[in-house]
């Protein structure tokens, strides 16, 4: 039985009442955009003790099980928080590994000890988590993953090195894919899945700093790091399972997320909002013939990727290309923000050479950093390049 | 504060799918390349037969009500079937007639139904509105005198060649009117073709002159109703755009499929997939923006978030179809420079739906207009 739309109502009150009395003033520092750049100490203090504030709410992981912490409720009723979160321009919740790809990847295919011992830590945010799949030589290629586990007794030996790893100097665990058996036949096979620690000798954490000049990425260097076997999720040499089940999460696929507020949203109104104040020659800025078909051209591609969102829904004017909305999605999402970021950034005139610890930059620098970050969209999880030679063979039919 | 996105619904009805499909395979069976190429230099543009298989199935009355014989399904049921026109490229007089039965349905009231009745059993009609480049021209040269004789002439006017009815939008005594000609008024030399760019459309320069209205529309619903006329011309011209591209793109991946240079199929260079790819996503923006527009008609007036959505749509499948038709010749390479080459059409298509009820430029100048002041 699903919640009434009177009850989510109520709920949705409720949870705003409690939005305006407990969200975070600005700390008077800058905080992340998203879990991909937590970058310094002050921000982690803050970030953790925020997410632990809406856990102890009742307001994080709602439809988990209460067993692990959780409320046990519908979905519903985190989306209705989510959206709360992002209304009253909440601070994000950091813990995003952990709370949207572990979590519920251990939830659904984990054993009853794992999802005892993990999942209460990770949505209280006590226990922090990262991820270890990508590789210095093997960016979005897992089944080359080289980084050995070696099987000594009641240990594996972990040695070589992980990057990208967002979150990895803090962590306390890591989803771990590394080669244990020898490649044989299909390179997915042999390889294994762990619950790793992190704060064990022989791991190493080298974090990387971003053309924002923030941080938030390691690169992580494991060098005779002993783990205990205990640590294997699955069979030896089974992993390439649970990677792929931990990436229908990340990518979305499934849902089960214990919050979707991890990164501050731009929308369209904003950047419209933003050019509203704005003036050149004298003269209001969207007086301008060439601005304003610039901003028109933005809103309709904007409006497009809501519209074929709900385009996608009907199968009959899907049929031409069935998977090709659903494949285009980041090419065309990530994009047309990208672009729409750098607009509002070149829209600034002479402000728009400040950057964030300027104290005259625009909103301090919000647009210049949202412009920056945006790489991460367009670069991670498969760049738009790769994206447009998925979309060329996979929905075209056009050769490799 | 609502968002600068406005509406955001998008519905297919069962009609509009079973419209979808019977016109595409309509269009499959009659219209496939080698019955195009035979239209391109006859004087009509298209076989009578298929047009009168076309009124058969009733789509001269689609959008026209039940009482003058048309199925009410409204102007949104004409979308799929104009869409699946535009792929196969089947220049009929369906979109001419259909939009002159709207102007007179949005204009008029029961003194019209005699002509909506024979509109929708099939009788071919036209409008004939432009009298220079300016697609936003309200002021008409073209008069109508008070025993409703007409003077001046037009341009651009669509299968005037084989319309029945005439309806020209002129000025009464400063007034905008809607003056109904019929084709025996028209004297011999009345009528002369243009050379369009576009082989599979016709279009004539009409004289007036002489002319009697056998009926003059006036009053304030005119003015609304040419305003309609007009979105909804550039709903069914993106519409059938959108198909055009849609055909384009089948041509293209057709050929990076099977055309080898350097020993390599040209469809696996990057340099001629990622265009392509951005062709396809045009694509899926223009459907999706049809269709939008398409939910969002009405019988009555047509409100902001309707005009709105069919000026996105205009813009939208008018910016695809031109890159689309441009980038096919290209990517032929030496072939596609030719006459055989079927990017040809294509490319002429597209200089024609760039410029039918206004170009990319012009909507979202309009748009600009709705949206940010």
């Amino acid at each position: 039985m699903s919640a009434s739309k009177e009850t989510l109502r109520k709920f949705r009150d409720e949870v705003s009442a409690w939005m305006k009395e407990n969200v975070p003033k600005d700390p008077g520092f800058l905080l992340p955009m998203s879990f991909l750049e937590v970058g310094t100490e002050q921000q982690l203090d803050f970030l953790r003790e925020w997410q632990y504030k809406l856990w102890h709410a009742g307001y994080l992981g709602m439809h988990w099980p209460t067993e692990f912490g959780g409320q046990g409720a519908e979905p519903a009723f985190q989306s209705v928080v989510d959206m709360e979160l992002k209304k009253h321009h909440a601070p994000i919740i950091f813990n995003t590994i952990g709370l949207n790809w572990v979590g519920p990847m251990l939830l659904d295919i984990g054993s009853l000890e794992a999802q005892q011992r993990y999942i209460k830590p990770l949505l209280t945010g006590e226990e922090i988590w990262c991820q270890g799949f990508s590789e210095p030589d093997h960016g979005s290629d897992l089944g080359s993953v080289q980084t050995k586990a070696e099987r000594d007794g009641d240990h594996y030996v972990i040695n070589g090195s992980k990057i990208w790893t967002t979150l990895g100097n803090y962590a306390d665990h890591m989803i771990l894919l590394a080669r244990s058996q020898p490649q044989t036949g299909r390179k997915y096979d042999g390889l294994s899945f762990f619950l790793s620690p992190m704060k064990v000798p022989g791991i190493e954490a080298h974090p990387i700093r971003k053309i924002t000049g923030e941080y938030g990425f390691n690169q992580i260097f494991f060098t005779d790091a002993r783990i205990p076997a205990s640590c294997l999720m699955g069979e030896d040499g089974d992993g390439w399972r649970m990677a792929m089940k931990t990436l229908e999460y990340e990518r979305g696929v499934q849902a089960g997320q214990a919050s979707a507020h991890w990164m501050v949203t731009v929308s369209i109104d904003d950047m419209v909002n933003e050019l509203k104040g704005m003036e050149r020659n004298g003269k209001p800025l969207l007086e301008d013939p060439l601005v304003r078909d610039e901003v028109v051209k933005f809103i309709i591609e904007n409006k497009a990727l809501a519209l074929n969102q709900r385009r996608a829904r009907v199968s009959a004017l899907t049929s031409d290309y069935p998977m090709g909305l659903a494949l285009s999605g980041k090419y065309r999402g990530t994009e047309h923000s990208r672009r729409l970021r750098q607009f509002a950034v070149a829209m600034q005139g002479a402000t728009g050479s400040l950057f964030v610890d300027d104290p005259d930059a625009h909103r301090g620098g919000f647009w210049q950093r949202a412009y920056f970050t945006n790489f991460g969209a367009t670069i991670g999880g498969g760049t738009t390049e790769i994206q447009a030679n998925i979309i060329a063979e996979h929905v075209l039919g056009l050769p490799k | 504060m609502t968002s600068v996105l406005g509406n955001l619904s998008l519905d297919f009805s069962e009609e509009q799918g079973m419209l979808l499909d019977v016109a595409r395979e309509f269009v499959r069976d009659k219209s496939p390349i080698e019955q195009v190429r035979a239209q391109l230099e006859t004087d009509t543009g298209f076989d009578p037969a298929v047009w009168e298989e076309m009124v058969s199935l009733g789509w001269t009355g689609i959008a026209l009500p039940e009482t003058v014989g048309g199925s009410a399904l409204g102007i949104g049921a004409v979308v799929p079937v104009v869409e699946a026109l535009g792929q196969g490229l089947l220049g009929t007089p369906l979109l001419s007639t259909t939009l002159a039965g709207q102007l007179l349905m949005r204009s008029g009231g029961a003194e019209i139904e005699p002509l909506l009745e024979r509109i929708a059993a099939g009788t071919v009609a036209t409008v004939a509105l432009l009298e220079n480049s300016d697609w936003g021209a309200t002021s008409m040269a073209v008069s109508v005198d008070a025993s409703g004789k007409l003077s001046g002439h037009k341009q651009f006017v669509t299968d005037a060649g084989v319309a029945e009815l005439f309806c020209v939008v002129a000025t009464r005594d400063g007034a905008p009117v809607i003056a109904v000609v019929e084709r025996s008024e028209l004297g011999a030399e009345a009528i002369s073709q243009h050379d369009l760019i576009d082989l599979t459309k016709r279009a004539a320069k009409v004289d007036f002159s002489g002319c009697n209205a056998m009926q003059v529309i006036e009053g304030a619903a005119v003015q609304s109703a040419l305003r309609d006329y007009r979105l909804l011309g550039a709903l069914l011209s993106a519409a059938e755009a959108t198909g055009s591209a849609a055909a384009c793109l089948g041509t293209l991946t057709d050929y990076l499929k099977t055309r080898k240079q350097f020993g390599k199929l040209i469809g696996s260079y990057q340099a001629l997939k990622h265009p392509t790819v951005d062709i396809y996503c045009g694509l899926e923006n223009a459907r999706t923006y049809v269709y939008h527009a398409a939910t969002l008609m009405a019988d009555e007036p047509l409100d902001e978030a309707a005009e709105t959505a069919c000026r996105m749509a205009k813009a939208v499948a008018t910016d695809l179809i031109e890159f689309a038709g441009d980038r096919v010749v290209q990517f032929h390479g030496g072939i596609g420079f030719t006459w055989d080459c079927d990017s040809m059409l294509y490319i002429r298509r597209a200089q024609w739906s760039r410029q039918v009820f206004g170009d990319a430029l012009e909507h979202r100048t309009q748009l600009a207009k709705l949206l940010l002041d």
